[in-house]
């Protein structure tokens, strides 16, 4: 037992020493959870003192991303927020913040769109174009808001960009499409990209739920579960992953050939996968706490519910590698599941308005037991409330571990 | 003497593929036993069978009196392992790699951290033990890979191509090591492609090839096998046709045989000397240019040269 706990913390400490892999476990769902809450308007209502903002937007690009974000100004979400005016020309604009009538002028330079959505022809998109902020010295707060929001705006831009990017990649790699199409499906995707930005309400998941809960619910407590339960998925298909890692780097072979045996070995190997999903859940669920003033609810029920969460999803991981041969393997059908369940589960869209059969499917993710069970604490509801996802959370893991196992053992534990 | 490994016709099967064919030895307690043979010979698999990593197709082996098949915890505590490709956590510093396997084998408190200096100091890197593994040379990282199998103070190391790959320098301290250890009572079991290593650090060698191991004795026996024959070893030009050059050198009386490799051609005669004039004179026919001639005592590059008629490293 000893020697299980000592190789699942050697594992802890491992992946806290990989910044990719931070980047993806907590990095990521807090962006991501910062970003939708920004654009379903909670901190601009929440803001207080901060409102109508007086901002001054030159569009000098006039391609798809240079128009979304002009629409992102204007939209309805950060009406309370920000109030935007277009002028053509730049240096207007900055006579506008130099006589103190605005707060900041955005100017959206020529080529910006096409820095980041390859033109035709053209295989990588070329050095992003700055976007270019002009700020009043004497409104520190407010200029920070609109930084904030065109980081935000930028940061989505970019993993969209990778995603992207690593999407196509993996298609070339399958062989799925010839190297001469992907430009085309590059160009696609980011006008997709684009599209969707545009089509704010696209992300604006959090109002169907808000008006079942009739009260005052912060859309942020469904959102920042949902963006923790998806990343979740990666840290335990990565944590199957480093399994095969140790295989082909040899420390697995050298811990069989120690006095430790192969049950302590895998289980350890577990142990590891799930102590890292469940300090992953915890770090931002306290950071959302201390960022977000967001209330998770009753700290016992949602621990048990995370100990629950964690379980489900570590099945899965453990399938995934039960059924890889190489660490590339798991990584790509780990981003595939990732999304997928994110997408199914609900971390990206309430699944409210979703036909029957799709909210049935949706409980082979943990992300929907899960969700289900962070919205009732978050609604002031108590372990007792809980019970069924979290069984329902627990009855996937032990089926997945169970299948794993039979699998692992067919093939010689996979290890030898 | 007591053998503290004991090998009966150890067989192991890859698919089709037999890559070890009944191989049978002893090694007795504080011998350095090399295995040398060429890569491919199935070396690495003979160690990982003994090490219990991989199970044997045929035959058993006994480590300390413990069968490698049905004992296997028994025998991993008798034993210490250096494979042959890095297994260490880049990740890590050398210390906490040290530490983490110190625990893997049962070793805590006080007596893990005081095995861990030992260590740190044998391999000559207390002063960098803080770095991730990562950062180190080729050498360094070896000597960690090392200092693992040190750890729990094993009766028996399996010392798999250790110095494969790494500077002069790193080699002749990871080779002295060697000596070290074992005088310190370890029994070591070493394996190599390097003839000289073999020579200098072992008490008997056993010499592998396909899958089979085709000589076994001191150095003095083995020898003895290619009687008490020299070798002129012919170094020639890049262009010169090796192959043409020792067929012809087969024809002269006193040569009892011609080997070529890449621009070298080995001559075994029983008197060196007596047959240097007539082959320099049959190259100069040829026109092919020597470029310097060595003679060799008999060594055991002549013993693989002399069993199998290919050189050592191809
Ligand atoms: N896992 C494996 N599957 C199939 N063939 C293998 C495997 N490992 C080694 N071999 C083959 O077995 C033979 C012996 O390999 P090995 O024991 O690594 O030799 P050495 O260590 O002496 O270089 C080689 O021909 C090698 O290609
Ligand atoms: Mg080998």
């Amino acid at each position: 037992m000893r020697k299980l706990l000592l190789i699942g913390l050697k594992d802890l400490k491992l992946v806290f020493r990989d910044k990719a892999a931070l980047i993806f476990m907590l990095l990521a769902p807090f962006l991501l959870t910062l970003g939708l809450g920004f654009v379903t308007g909670q901190f601009g209502s929440s803001g207080g003192g901060i409102a109508n903002i007086p901002v001054v937007l030159v569009d000098q690009d006039g391609g798809q991303l240079g128009t979304a974000l002009v629409e992102l100004f204007q939209s309805e979400d950060l009406s309370d927020l920000v109030t935007a005016t277009v002028l053509d020309d730049p240096d207007a604009a900055r006579q506008q913040v130099n006589d103190d009538l605005v707060a900041a002028a955005v100017i959206i330079p020529d080529g910006f769109t096409e820095s980041i959505i390859p033109a035709e022809g053209q295989m990588e998109p070329g050095e992003t174009v700055q976007l270019v902020i002009y700020g009043n010295p004497t409104r520190p707060t407010s200029v920070g808001v609109v930084k904030t929001i065109l980081e935000e705006f930028v940061a989505r831009l970019e993993v969209g960009r990778v995603g992207g990017t690593v999407a196509i990649t993996q298609l070339l790699t399958s062989g799925l499409v010839p190297p001469e199409q992907a430009q085309a499906i590059a160009v696609e995707m980011g006008q997709h990209q684009a599209e969707s930005l545009a089509e704010s309400n696209a992300i604006t998941l959090t109002t169907n739920v808000a008006s079942e809960a009739a009260t005052d619910f912060n859309p942020l407590a469904y959102i920042a579960p949902g963006m923790a339960l998806m990343f979740l998925m990666y840290t335990v298909s990565n944590g199957g992953r480093t399994l095969l890692v140790e295989r082909n780097q040899g420390t697995l072979p050298r811990l069989l050939v120690s006095p430790t045996n192969s049950a302590q070995v895998l289980g350890g190997k577990i142990f590891g996968i799930y102590l890292t999903g469940v300090v992953q859940m915890l770090i931002l669920i306290i950071a959302s706490t201390l960022f977000f003033q967001l209330q998770w609810g009753d700290p016992l029920a949602v621990l048990a519910l995370v100990l629950a969460a964690v379980f489900g999803a570590c099945g899965w991981g453990m399938l995934i590698t039960s059924l890889a041969k190489r660490p590339s393997q798991i990584a790509a059908i780990g981003s595939a599941i990732m999304l997928t369940f994110g997408i199914l589960g609900g971390s990206f869209f309430s699944l409210s308005f979703a036909p029957g059969w799709i909210k049935w499917v949706s409980r082979i993710t943990p992300n929907a037991w899960g969700l289900d069970g962070f919205n009732i604490l978050a609604l002031g509801g108590g372990l007792n409330l809980i019970l069924e996802p979290i069984a329902g959370l627990l009855v996937m893991g032990v089926v997945l571990f169970a299948v794993s196992l039979v699998l692992f053992n067919r093939r010689g534990m996979a290890l030898k | 003497m007591p053998a503290i490994l004991e090998v009966k016709e150890l067989v192991k099967k890859y698919g089709d593929f037999t890559a070890v064919k009944g191989v049978s030895f002893d090694i007795q307690e504080g011998e350095i036993f090399s295995l040398l043979g060429p890569n491919g010979a199935g070396k690495t698999t003979t160690i990982s069978m003994l090490s219990t990593l991989y199970i044997p197709t045929g035959g058993d082996a006994a480590i300390g009196g413990h069968s490698v098949t049905k004992e296997p915890m028994a025998v991993r505590n008798i034993i210490g392992v250096v494979p042959q490709d890095l297994a260490l956590y880049e990740d890590l510093t050398a210390r906490e790699n040290l530490v983490f396997w110190g625990q893997m084998y049962g070793l805590s408190g006080k007596t893990l951290n005081s095995r861990v200096d030992e260590v740190l100091e044998q391999i000559g890197l207390a002063d960098r033990a803080k770095e991730r593994v990562k950062a180190y040379s080729g050498g360094m990282k070896r000597r960690v890979n090392i200092g693992v199998g040190l750890l729990h103070k094993p009766r028996l190391l399996f010392m798999d191509e250790p110095t494969v790959g790494i500077d002069p320098q790193s080699r002749r301290a990871i080779l002295d090591s060697v000596k070290d250890l074992n005088k310190q009572g370890m029994t070591v079991l070493y394996t190599t492609h390097y003839m000289e290593e073999a020579a200098e650090l072992s008490d008997r060698v056993g010499i592998i090839d396909h899958g089979e191991l085709i000589a076994l004795g001191t150095q003095a026996e083995l020898t003895r096998q290619v009687g008490e024959n020299e070798t002129l070893l012919l170094h020639i030009g890049e262009d010169e046709d090796a192959e043409a050059l020792a067929k012809s050198l087969k024809g002269i009386p006193g040569v009892l045989q011609a080997t070529a490799t890449d621009h070298e051609v080995s001559v075994i005669a029983r008197e060196a000397e007596e047959i240097l004039a007539p082959v320099v004179t049959k190259a100069n026919e040829r026109g092919i240019k020597i470029n310097s001639i060595d003679i060799r005592e008999p060594n055991l590059e002549a013993v693989f040269l002399h069993l199998t008629g290919r050189a050592l490293r191809d």
